[in-house]
């Protein structure tokens, strides 16, 4: 029954990326429920499942909050679990996710980026993993295709190495990625098995056996509390290393690398620098390339990880430079500018150095961020860089 | 030849999405660097959709929408009164158009050439329902030249197989055949 090839290059959009990134990594357990634009990803996987090309539990669930609830049990009872959702689904199951993160139970999950509730939009946007943003979950953010197949199978190596176990959010844009059809190359189970064997080495995560008695998480009282949390928080700390280790071991292994927490493209002699995420950046890049054959030298930063956010590693690229732009393709409610910029704003200690910084709102709702937009942008952060005075937040279009 | 950019105009419900990533993995099987998606809010039966497909011999890096495509395929005649259809078509420009009859005007000033098919006559024929995608896609190698049918026909084959395979290789063999190319001087 087994029809998938083992090794070869597809055009597959990203949700059929995503979904092989989880069949790769052969889940023990699935839940979830459909939801555009992600729908694919688990109609995909349950077609797997029906077909006999994926081993794995599929429960079928009326929700995503009892996804989020199954794919935690079944977490900490040891399996490899695995979850996909979007916006609504995501907020539904908020008080599931925060019981994951709070029981450090390693579940890996797609976001397939769209705008929340508030306003009903049927559209791509960042604004539902900022909702969460605060949940203790990792988050990554893919840029294409490849990159949403490849972050897939690091997720899982981040989310169960035995310095981190925490639950893990795979961020990419509705539509503008979900929907899009790139060449993919898939690699084989064989190979993936071998990349994530190193887990096999590590000492078993602690997990729920029937008939004893272990406390995950359910109640803590004063010191037990602040100990589990502190221990939580230390973890997060962890991740920043291991994120660029597994990238680097990924890369070893795969042929394919992205710079762990960040990717800094054309930043080391820039005077300027854009910082984004998600799919945005593949355009950026094209950009900044005629930009720099115009001769301005403007670099772009990619945000690969946004919790934790990557302190040191952005201050350390930022530094020096004369400004910077910020583009967010989401609000940060209570800052009057984008998640990204407030992030950026607040590592300005790190950096030793005010710079100015300038924010831009686009994307929301499906709009497309434009090449003319980052033109614009560009031309706005280069004037602030030559000592004009600037508009902090500015909207597109 | 480089980077062409491709705009698809249907209707939920006629495959302009996959037409539009059957084209792309034809390119592929050519061995260009191809990026397809389509543009729509919610998923209903009828209403418009619009798709993007690019392909070039370098990597495709944009994920944004196509402005200035250089070629239209109109799956729905009744799309080719859309006042924003020509919106940005470049000079030397194509369109695929399923309609029973050529145009009886010059709809763009930037429109060199039209290849015309009864699309929806042929898929009623071949396939028993309106589903024109396929044999747009043998018109828009016949009109164009950019790719061979051999490849296109190939590309079938990895979104369908059976009878729907085969219906559908009629379909876009009958499209290759029997389109009408008008061309312009500009």
């Amino acid at each position: 029954m087994n029809a998938l090839a083992d090794k070869h290059v597809k055009v597959i959009t990203g949700n059929a990326a995503a979904a092989h990134g989880a069949r790769l990594c052969r889940p023990d357990v699935v839940a979830a429920y459909p939801i555009t634009p992600q729908s694919e990803v688990v109609e995909q996987l349950a077609k797997w499942h029906a077909d006999g090309s994926i081993d794995c539990e599929y429960v079928t669930v009326e929700g995503e909050n009892s996804a989020q609830n199954v794919v935690c049990g079944a977490s900490m009872a040891g399996s490899r679990a695995y979850t996909a959702t979007s916006s609504y689904g995501l907020v539904y199951m908020y008080d599931a996710m925060l019981n994951t993160a709070g029981y450090r139970a390693p579940v890996v999950m797609v976001n397939v980026n769209r705008e929340p509730p508030g306003i009903h939009a049927v559209c791509s946007g960042q604004q539902d993993m900022i909702c969460v943003r605060d949940s203790g979950w990792v988050q990554l953010i893919a840029e294409n295709c490849q990159e949403i197949l490849d972050l897939s199978i690091q997720a899982f190596r981040l989310a169960e190495d035995h310095g981190i176990q925490l639950p893990v959010i795979l961020n990419y844009d509705g539509y503008y990625l979900s929907y899009l059809a790139e060449a993919v190359n898939i690699p084989s189970v064989a190979e993936v098995d071998d990349y994530l064997s190193i887990l096999k080495t590590q000492p078993k995560r602690p997990t729920l056996i029937p008939g004893q008695g272990i406390g995950c998480g359910s109640h803590g009282i004063g010191p037990g509390f602040v100990e589990a949390r502190k221990k939580h928080m230390d973890a997060l700390d962890r991740v920043y290393q291991m994120v660029d280790d597994i990238d680097a071991e990924f890369d070893q292994a795969f042929g394919r690398g992205y710079g762990g927490q960040l990717e800094a493209y054309r930043c080391e002699d820039a005077d300027i620098i854009l910082v984004t995420s998600g799919s945005a950046v593949g355009t950026a890049r094209t950009v900044v390339n005629a930009r720099r054959e115009a001769g301005i030298k403007v670099g772009l930063v990619k945000i690969r990880l946004f919790r934790p956010w990557p302190i040191q590693r952005l201050a350390r690229v930022l530094k020096g430079k004369k400004a910077i732009g910020i583009l967010d393709r989401s609000l940060c409610f209570g800052w009057g500018c984008g998640p990204l910029h407030m992030e950026t704003k607040a590592i300005i200690p790190t950096i030793g150095e005010f710079i100015p910084m300038l924010g831009f709102i686009d994307g929301l709702a499906n709009m497309d961020i434009t090449k003319e937009h980052i033109d614009k942008m560009i031309d706005d952060i280069y004037s602030a860089s030559k000592g004009n005075s600037y508009q902090e937040v500015t909207w597109l279009p | 030849m480089s980077a062409k950019e491709i705009r698809l105009h249907g209707r939920g419900g006629q495959g302009a999405v996959m037409a539009a990533k059957m084209l792309a993995s034809a390119f592929a099987i050519e061995g260009k660097a191809v990026a397809t998606f389509p543009m729509y809010g919610f998923e209903r039966r009828g209403m418009p959709v619009i798709a993007f497909t690019r392909f070039d011999t370098e990597q495709i890096l944009e994920k944004t929408q196509i402005y200035t495509p250089d070629l239209l395929m109109v799956i729905d005649p009744t799309l080719l009164s859309l006042p924003t259809l020509f919106d940005g078509l470049k000079p030397g420009g194509v369109l695929i158009l399923n309609r029973d009859k050529p145009l009886a005007d010059h709809p763009s000033e930037n429109l060199e050439k039209v290849g015309v098919v009864n699309a929806t006559h042929i898929a009623l024929c071949e396939i028993g329902r309106d589903i024109p995608n396929t044999c747009l896609l043998g018109a828009l190698v016949k009109t164009t030249g950019w790719l061979n049918l051999t490849s296109l026909l190939t590309a079938l084959g990895e979104y369908l197989d059976g009878s729907m395979l085969e219906k559908n290789i009629r379909n876009a063999t009958r499209g290759y055949n029997e389109t009408e190319v008008q061309t312009w001087d500009l």
